[in-house]
């Protein structure tokens, strides 16, 4: 559905992408995760052709972004960052408006309109102004306008930005229903947003791609070097003994919590899961527990790792 | 062209959704008002020389009007959808970009011509009251409306430029208003009489506004006032078009 190769994007003095390829077969749904600034605006607005790449190409269902623009639109259902739209118009007339824009006709465009203000609950505010709606409803109301041509393609830049944890929740449950249906591209900066609505990540960091895996993998990226923390009623000598003979376990630190509790992290060799092995120790020695996780990176943690491995990479001069 | 409409409309519905276009179209009717009691108390001093309408284009206030108002009419076309990002929505629906210039030209001018409608019933107005037949011929009305539309068209085409050129309203409307205003500061020169009669004389007269609509209130339509009019519109228009598509090659 796109095939991006080598795509550059410079600014006066700086490159805002810089040399990105990747592929987005139909039907997936991927997730362009990065801090701000990192190019996941720029990229999606020369996939919505509406700014040009400096060099490299960019094709959306087999139709060049810079040579054939308006076959490429056609094909898009875009939503700009912040959700523009005409606060002064109502709902259903936008929507509307929008759907004769993308070149439909009358019963086509009131056919679709009735549609998509079904399909993103947009029923009992339809006939009300844009501008008075809360931000959760807008937010649905851009949705419906990037579907209402039923596009093969809908690019999502920030989504659920500035919405609260409800709306959020919400806006996110209507993106997993139309990926059963569409591809979508979204923008995040959000590490849960990929995982709970995206089959696949593109980790976006200053211009380039860092990493890109299926989001069942990221939890592997997630918990990179594995540390396990465990709370544990036990005797800390018999614990450091016990660890010591296993030979997963590279280093143990502990800390004394309330009463006999210990609160213990546990370095793995080689990545490997800790939990088990510390749930059936604790079940034979009969020691209470009532903590056992692995620790995950954050996303900032997770980009200082990669990009260190990266400069790790490039040949020195 | 269905996509076309669907764009006029939505401008006009963007000049009548919010209080600047009522404004507007007050503030022109307001200084309508005065140009009627100025032009009442002419009647009344004694027979006229000319035809009414070109009684009221002698009065200035309708380039006042036209030079405040203009600006205030264009500024938001572009400028406006920029800032807020709808015009990024707009550009990403495939739509074409003289579609988009011809549109908002159109809205533009719709409402320009709609604020101006009062005049004709004016004319009109004036014409039973004053009961001198020959003063207001139905032709030369129809003539000095044309001469109207075509101002409009050149200020809404400068307009439209404008606001092209940048994200903000007040400066496209500043720019707006200095283009017009160079224009008609232009158009008077010939007036002056300080010009002789050599080339610069005949070229300042060829561009002269005033000249052009005293001529239409009199009656006579001119074909090179067309002319100049239509190249003057086509060529900010084309200004316009080129600002718009220099986003594909920035």
């Amino acid at each position: 559905m796109i095939e991006v190769l080598d795509l550059t994007k410079r600014y006066a003095g700086h490159s805002a992408v810089n040399g990105i390829s990747f592929t987005v077969g139909r039907g997936e749904v991927v997730g362009f995760l990065g801090p701000n600034g990192a190019g996941k605006s720029t990229t999606m607005r020369i996939l919505a052709c509406y700014q040009p790449a400096t060099s490299g190409t960019a094709r959306v269902a087999g139709f060049d972004v810079f040579r054939e623009p308006d076959e490429v639109r056609r094909r898009i259902g875009y939503m700009p960052e912040n959700n523009p739209l005409h606060l002064d118009m109502r709902v259903r007339d936008y929507l509307k408006f929008r759907a004769r824009l993308k070149g439909m006709g009358w019963n086509r465009s009131r056919e679709r309109v009735e549609k998509v203000i079904q399909q993103c609950g947009l029923k009992d505010v339809q006939g009300r102004i844009i501008g008075q709606l809360s931000k959760g409803y807008r937010q649905r109301v851009g949705l419906a306008d990037a579907l209402v041509h039923e596009p093969d393609l809908i690019i999502l830049d920030e989504p659920t930005i500035g919405l609260d944890p409800h709306q959020i929740r919400s806006v996110r449950a209507l993106i997993k229903e139309l990926g059963r249906t569409t591809t979508i591209l979204l923008s995040t900066h959000l590490l849960n947003e990929v995982e709970m609505t995206c089959t696949r990540v593109l980790i976006l960091e200053r211009g380039r791609i860092v990493a890109a895996d299926a989001t069942a993998n990221l939890e592997r990226l997630l918990s990179l070097d594995g540390q396990v923390l465990t709370e544990i009623d036990a005797p800390v000598g018999e614990l450091r003994e016990l660890f010591r003979d296993v030979p997963e376990v590279e280093r143990m630190d502990s800390s004394p919590l309330d009463g006999s509790w210990q609160r213990v992290s546990l370095k793995p060799r080689n990545g490997a899961d800790l939990r088990p092995l510390v749930y059936d120790m604790a079940r034979e020695q009969g020691w209470p527990l009532r903590e056992l996780t692995r620790s995950r990176h954050s996303l900032e943690e997770i980009f200082v790792h990669l990009t260190r491995n990266r400069r790790d990479d490039e040949p020195h001069n | 062209m269905r996509v076309y409409l669907t764009l006029v409309r939505r401008e006009l519905g963007m000049a009548f959704n919010s209080l600047t276009g009522y404004v507007v179209v007050a503030a022109v009717l307001f200084i309508l008002g005065f140009t009627l009691v100025d032009l009442v108390e002419t009647l009344r001093s004694g027979p006229s020389d000319a035809p009414v309408t070109e009684l009221f284009f002698r009065t200035y206030y309708f380039w006042y009007a036209v030079l405040l108002t203009a600006p205030v009419m264009t500024m938001r076309s572009f400028a406006a959808e920029r800032t807020s990002g709808t015009y990024e929505a707009l550009m990403t629906t495939p739509v074409g970009d003289w579609q988009v210039v011809l549109s908002k030209f159109t809205g533009a001018l719709l409402f320009f011509l709609i604020s101006w409608m009062p005049l004709a019933l004016m004319l009109f107005v004036l014409r039973h009251v004053a009961n001198e037949p020959l003063l207001f011929v139905p032709g030369i009305i129809a003539s000095t409306m044309l001469g109207v539309a075509l101002v409009g068209s050149l200020f809404m085409a400068i307009g439209c430029f404008a606001s092209a050129l940048t994200r903000s309203q007040i400066v496209a409307a500043m720019v707006t208003f200095l283009i017009g205003m160079a224009l008609w500061v232009a158009s008077y020169r010939p007036l002056t009489g300080l010009l002789g009669s050599g080339a610069q004389a005949r070229f300042f007269e060829h561009i002269s506004m005033i000249r052009h609509v005293t001529d239409y209130s009199r009656g006579q339509v001119e074909v090179t006032h067309l002319v100049f009019y239509t190249s003057a519109v086509c060529f900010f228009l084309f200004l316009t078009h080129r600002v718009i598509e220099s986003r594909r090659w920035k």
